[in-house]
């Protein structure tokens, strides 16, 4: 195991340049979805049909229920779940230098969980907070600087990059607050299944909001897996740069390279 | 002297029109958006539904731009017979995609929100499509082709800041580099889409 974790950062550190202090401009660069490459292709395409085949038999139906509860209760499992997501936002509002970020995501998360019931209610937004926006410890490697290597798709969760596979290890080793008193400590409060529910539980919630786009896309895409690629990639870069902005997230040139043709 | 005076009158009439009849890009977007979502409300059948929206389309979207967009570098080495075939199988691929996406959708409520132009050839329009209670609020960018100021037309819809014509455009290029970049492929995947 210790191999591998060494392969794996060794690897990784081979196909990403660190660039600290890096601008924006070379964040959005280096986070172009044309730019990152497809290295591992079969083995993409291949972890891709297992999902898609564990989607058609677990997460469609499961969401096609859960898509039919009530309004308020599909309302608060999505607000408990970003409630839940603040121990691993705010350690990455600090280490991106948002520091009064940091502290108006504890004051949300402390709020929501106690007045909130556990997160429940989003009373935080009630209150006037602005919207909430999740980070992850690949954003934060993202904005010092660190490209993302390879594009992968990895069985049972999906697109990723190598960047952001290993940042997420940094939650299994103290980086996640919810995993440490779950998994990590034999707490009184809380056992390992507490923390896999609401893992899978997000990952229903991710797929009954997306039900129609998904089977939509699948219907009308000439080639799926490249499109998943493509909105991955896409939704990753204006997360990493904040901004839904088209113009600040994507590159126009081709817009206007048409004109002259 | 009468007659020059009213010649005069004409010429500078005439000269203003093509400003009087400029449509505002915003303005644009909402009464598109407004016939297609009156359409998708009538109690017709899908394919009718289909059928109509595909006018619509026919209108308002560039659909000759998006295909030449959607195919990248690729459409520099194409002969004008290809990019004749291109253009033709394109069209027929982009209608049945855009207007089958469409038709599941019944009464949709987009409200145009803001606008920013980009340059002389490009603005883009802020909407919102209303949530319901099967699925969220969604945020929908237009990016309108204004080249032509009393003929805007649509180029891109941008969901979530996820831009289709940018999914479609990488989505022929995987289709192109399996197929050892060959046309032909791309043009047998297109015709087999708008058959089937």
């Amino acid at each position: 195991m210790k191999k591998i974790l060494v392969i794996i950062i060794t690897t990784f550190t081979l196909i990403v340049n660190v660039h600290a202090g890096s601008d924006g401009e070379l964040v959005l660069k280096k986070n172009e979805p044309s730019e990152i490459k497809d290295c591992s292709e079969t083995f993409n395409k291949a972890s891709f049909a297992l999902n898609q085949g564990l989607d058609r038999i677990i997460f469609k139906p499961v969401s096609s229920v859960y898509r039919v509860l009530p309004s308020p209760i599909k309302t608060g499992v999505s607000n408990s779940l970003n409630n839940l997501s603040n121990v691993v936002t705010i350690p990455n509002n600090i280490l991106q230098g948002e520091f009064a970020l940091a502290g108006v995501n504890t004051g949300r998360f402390l709020i929501n969980t106690t007045i909130g019931i556990l997160g429940f209610i989003d009373v935080a937004t009630y209150l006037g907070f602005d919207e909430y926006v999740k980070e992850d410890y690949g954003q934060s490697l993202a904005s010092h600087g660190v490209g993302p290597g390879c594009y992968l798709v990895l069985p049972v969760l999906g697109p990723t990059t190598a960047r952001d596979t290993i940042a997420s290890l940094t939650n299994f080793v103290g980086g996640d607050a919810w995993y440490n008193v779950t998994v990590r400590n034999d707490t009184n409060y809380f056992k390992d299944i507490d923390y896999y529910v609401s893992r899978v539980t997000a990952g229903v919630d991710f797929r009954a909001k997306n039900f129609d786009s998904i089977e939509n896309l699948e219907k009308n895409s000439l080639d799926f897996y490249a499109s998943v690629k493509s909105l991955y990639l896409q939704d990753r870069q204006q997360r990493i740069l904040n901004s839904k902005k088209i113009i600040e997230t994507q590159d126009d040139s081709d817009w206007e390279e048409i004109e002259t043709q | 002297m009468k007659i020059k005076k009213l010649l005069v009158f004409i010429i500078i009439f005439f000269s203003s029109l093509p400003a009087s009849f400029s449509i505002e890009p915003d303005i644009f977007v909402q009464s598109t958006v407004n016939r297609a979502s009156k359409l998708l409300g009538e109690d017709i059948s899908k394919d009718e539904k289909i059928e109509k929206l595909k006018l619509i389309a026919k209108e308002t979207v560039d659909i000759n731009g998006i295909g030449f967009y959607t195919l990248g570098a690729k459409r520099k080495n194409l002969s004008d017979d290809e990019k004749n075939i291109y253009s033709k199988l394109f069209e027929e691929y982009f209608l049945k995609s855009f207007s089958s996406r469409l038709a599941e959708y019944t009464n949709p409520e987009i409200d145009v929100t803001n606008k920013e132009k980009l340059n002389d050839n490009y603005t883009i329009v802020n909407s919102v499509l209303k949530a319901t209670k099967e699925r969220p609020e969604i945020n929908i960018d237009w990016r309108i082709y204004t080249k032509d100021p009393n003929n805007p037309l649509i180029r891109d819809l941008i969901i979530e800041g996820l831009s289709l014509a940018r999914t479609q455009k990488e989505e022929f290029a995987s289709v192109l580099s399996s197929n050892e970049n060959n046309i032909e492929a791309l043009f047998k995947v297109l015709k087999e889409f708008s058959n089937n």
